[in-house]
């Protein structure tokens, strides 16, 4: 199993949680119900309390593992000063802007570095659809290097958008369709 | 007795009657509650202005958006939360211990001084729309450009006080449990350091692996003072970075406003932003997850009478968390691409995964406690002791999935974090015991004043529990499909889940309305003020009563 784009994630993620949080929340429940009552509740399964923590053990390192081999951008992130990008895009921020290339045009699949620079603030550096969906973020603090490695798996036109609050005035670093991917024989995600 | 007779005289409650330690718990309480509204209003008037923006009274200005949302942290944690369990913790150390509180003084003293941090800062963004937000992130809680330098010293003198009362807290809890009195008198300061750290409970499991008897059959300090105990260690070393942090910011606003501008870059803002959320996360998993971990404990064996479900385990546990909770800051760092790949990988994810081992135990012991116990009687206490489960059953997890190189990618600064994990956490999880609490201690504290309106209590449950579940939810939806967390949206974006959330902060609003009008018209306006007249007896301790109200109450049934 593997994500080409973060909307993947996302849904299988939501669906994931939606799916623990009515299970936790009927154990809860079921478990005030049975409290109060006389007759003997018979539990519906029995867990070893030794073997319950393995579990949340495994849980615990196992969705690390899952992610890490699922998510492609986990490995390229960590690597990503040993490989060699397509493309670089370099990105000042300052006094709440964005100083960067007008479109950035990038072909469905190339391994793009955007490298961002603050002069003053903390900033945001995101990468969102035109529906308003996330693609990628990072944080763009002053004075430490911030850069982001990312393949697209989609085609279209995306917005930046500062992602991190730097005050009253930020609220408004919003580029639309600053990011164009193309290479798609048709628009979004191609298998 | 009649609705104007309730209102002014209560149901049976007398002031006059309480000792100085009452008193000074019950004020705190007042203030904290209060306080609560306070933070709930201001969550909800945000909620509303996502939905439509021009509303009153923020008429789409995001200075006044951003000033609100700087605050209703301030005041909901500090000015509420650390209230409450303060007020509780000072109650509870002289129950517990059986000895008394080492100063009633100090207890006032605490109130006040948050009392008037919380509004010092409430005051700073309400009249200078100072606005950096609680994370203080580096340099912009210094930017004179953007903000008023006055209405920047104002906010940190006030935070400075909350410290300030945090610290007075903090000595008059270890100056109680280190005095040698009472059942400690022939007690070492050792003793006392091994049981409060919970190595006893460790030797102990130890010792029954290797087959040996116990290293103590009888720990010094019950386990739920070891969890006070263990939690206010890190509240000290979280006051210490704040405070430090403020003074940071403090000396760049005088240097300001006394005309010389210093290079703010002389700080580096990522070695900030560690410091700092080093400091800030021993509040969230540290303090959150110890003190709450160890009320659960106390909670469930006086409401059901007996003996915690793997005692040696859960004092293990918190010696654990101590660890855990030093160690886990970098999980705020994991879009930080400076941030050491290292430092994320250990800190980020590996040991804040353990997180979900000690709040996974500390559910489970509590839940077995409970049902060793039944059948038993849904008391208002036990009935928000689940709730309270169920809160961070729910907001744990949410968390532990973003602490996740991969996930955080998508999900950093998104309403999922602060609405699935944040608020769910605190006010479901936290708010949600800290009530079982209040019904446990409600007794002792008001000298058995019956509470006005079981009905009132039961409507405050639902709406609390449906409307903190529902905006949390709704919130994190929103956060799915990319809605950012700090940001003013002013078109109309995300408006369906936007309607829905603000739907739950009404009913969060309406539930704490009925929850003070049960409580006003239980210790009535005259005892009101008279919870903050002096106190004609000056004990310092509790009645110690080995079957409490709530014991009693299981019992009868």
């Amino acid at each position: 199993m593997t994500f080409e784009t973060s909307i993947e994630l996302l849904k299988f993620h939501n669906v994931a949680y939606t799916i623990y949080a009515l299970l936790i929340i009927s154990v809860i429940a079921w478990f005030a119900y049975n409290l109060t009552r006389e007759t003997k509740a018979r539990p519906l399964v029995r867990i070893p309390f030794y073997g319950y923590i393995a579990f949340l053990v495994a849980m615990g390192v196992g969705h690390h593992i899952f992610t890490y081999n699922a998510i492609p951008w986990v490995s390229e992130d960590i690597m990503r000063h040993h490989i060699t990008p397509d493309k670089t895009f370099e990105i000042k921020v300052a006094n709440h802007q964005f100083n960067m290339p007008k479109k950035m045009e990038i072909k469905r699949g190339e391994k793009v570095f955007f490298d961002a620079k603050s002069d003053d603030l903390t900033y945001g550096f995101g990468i969102f659809r035109q529906d308003g969906t996330m693609v990628a973020q990072m944080q763009v603090n002053p004075g430490s290097r911030n850069d982001l490695l990312w393949t697209f798996n989609e085609c279209g036109e995306f917005d930046v958008m500062s992602t991190e609050y730097s005050g009253p005035k930020g609220n408004s670093m919003h580029v639309k369709k600053a990011v164009i991917v193309t290479g798609c024989e048709t628009k979004g995600v191609q298998s | 007795m009649s609705f104007k007779q309730n209102l002014l005289e209560g149901t049976n409650f007398n002031p006059s009657s309480l000792t100085a330690l009452q008193k000074s718990i019950l004020r705190a309480v007042v203030m904290s509650f209060l306080f609560y509204g306070l933070a709930s209003i201001e969550g909800t008037l945000m909620r509303v202005a996502l939905v439509n923006p021009s509303i009153p009274p923020i008429n789409g200005s995001p200075e006044h958006f951003f000033s609100i949302m700087t605050v209703h942290p301030v005041i909901g944690i500090f000015g509420s939360t650390y209230q409450l369990v303060f007020a509780a913790f000072m109650f509870l150390i002289p129950y517990l211990t059986k000895k008394p509180l080492y100063s009633v003084g100090l207890a006032n003293f605490v109130w006040i001084t948050i009392t008037i941090g919380s509004a010092l800062a409430w005051i700073a963004a309400f009249v200078w729309h100072y606005a950096p937000l609680y994370t203080l992130y580096w340099p912009l809680p210094a930017d004179v450009d953007q903000f008023s330098t006055m209405g920047g010293i104002v906010f940190i003198v006030g935070v400075a006080l909350i410290m300030i009362g945090t610290l007075a807290f903090i000595y008059n809890i270890y100056a109680t449990i280190f005095a040698r009195v009472g059942v400690h008198a022939n007690k070492t300061t050792k003793e006392l350091l091994m049981s409060g750290f919970g190595i006893d409970g460790l030797l102990n499991l130890i010792y029954k692996l290797a087959g040996k008897p116990p290293y103590t059959k009888e720990p010094a300090l019950s386990l739920p003072v070891v969890a006070i105990f263990r939690g206010t260690v890190d509240t000290f070393l979280d006051a210490l970075v704040i405070l430090a942090a403020g003074i940071l910011v403090l000396v760049y606003l005088l240097a300001d406003s006394a005309g010389v501008h210093w290079d703010v870059h002389a700080i580096d803002a990522l070695l900030y932003k560690n410091f700092f959320w080093w400091g800030l996360d021993l509040v969230a998993d540290g303090l959150v997850l110890i003190y709450v971990a160890g009320s659960w404990y106390l909670l469930a064996t006086l409401i059901t009478g007996q003996k915690l479900f793997m005692e040696n385990v859960a004092r293990a546990a918190l010696l654990l968390e101590l660890f855990v909770s030093w160690m886990v800051w970098s999980h705020h760092l994991l879009s930080d691409q400076g941030q050491p790949e290292m430092m994320k990988l250990i800190s980020g994810e590996m040991v804040t995964a353990f997180e979900l081992l000690t709040q996974g135990l500390a559910l489970f012991i509590t839940l077995v406690t409970l049902w060793r116990a039944r059948p038993l009687k849904m008391t208002m206490e036990l009935k928000y002791l689940l709730g309270g489960l169920v809160g961070f059953g729910l907001a744990v997890p949410a968390g532990i999935i973003q602490a996740d190189m991969g996930l955080n990618r998508v999900l950093h600064n998104t309403q999922w974090i602060i609405g699935a994990h944040v608020h769910i956490a605190i006010l479901v999880g936290l708010y949600m015991t800290l009530y079982s609490a209040v019904y446990v201690l409600w007794p002792m504290v008001t000298n058995n004043t019956k509470l006005y309106s079981t009905k009132l209590a039961n409507a405050h449950f639902w709406l609390h529990l449906i409307g903190g579940i529902g905006m949390g939810a709704f919130m994190g939806m929103a956060g799915l499909e990319g809605m950012l967390r700090r940001h003013f949206y002013m078109d109309g974006e995300y408006q369906t889940f936007m309607v829905l959330a603000a739907i739950c902060a009404v009913m969060l609003v309406a539930a704490w309305v009925l929850f003070m009008i049960n409580i006003v018209m239980s210790i009535g306006l005259k005892g009101l003020l008279g919870i903050f007249l002096p106190a004609e007896d000056n004990t310092a301790t509790y009645g110690i009563d080995p079957q409490p109200a709530v014991v009693v109450t299981q019992k009868k049934k």
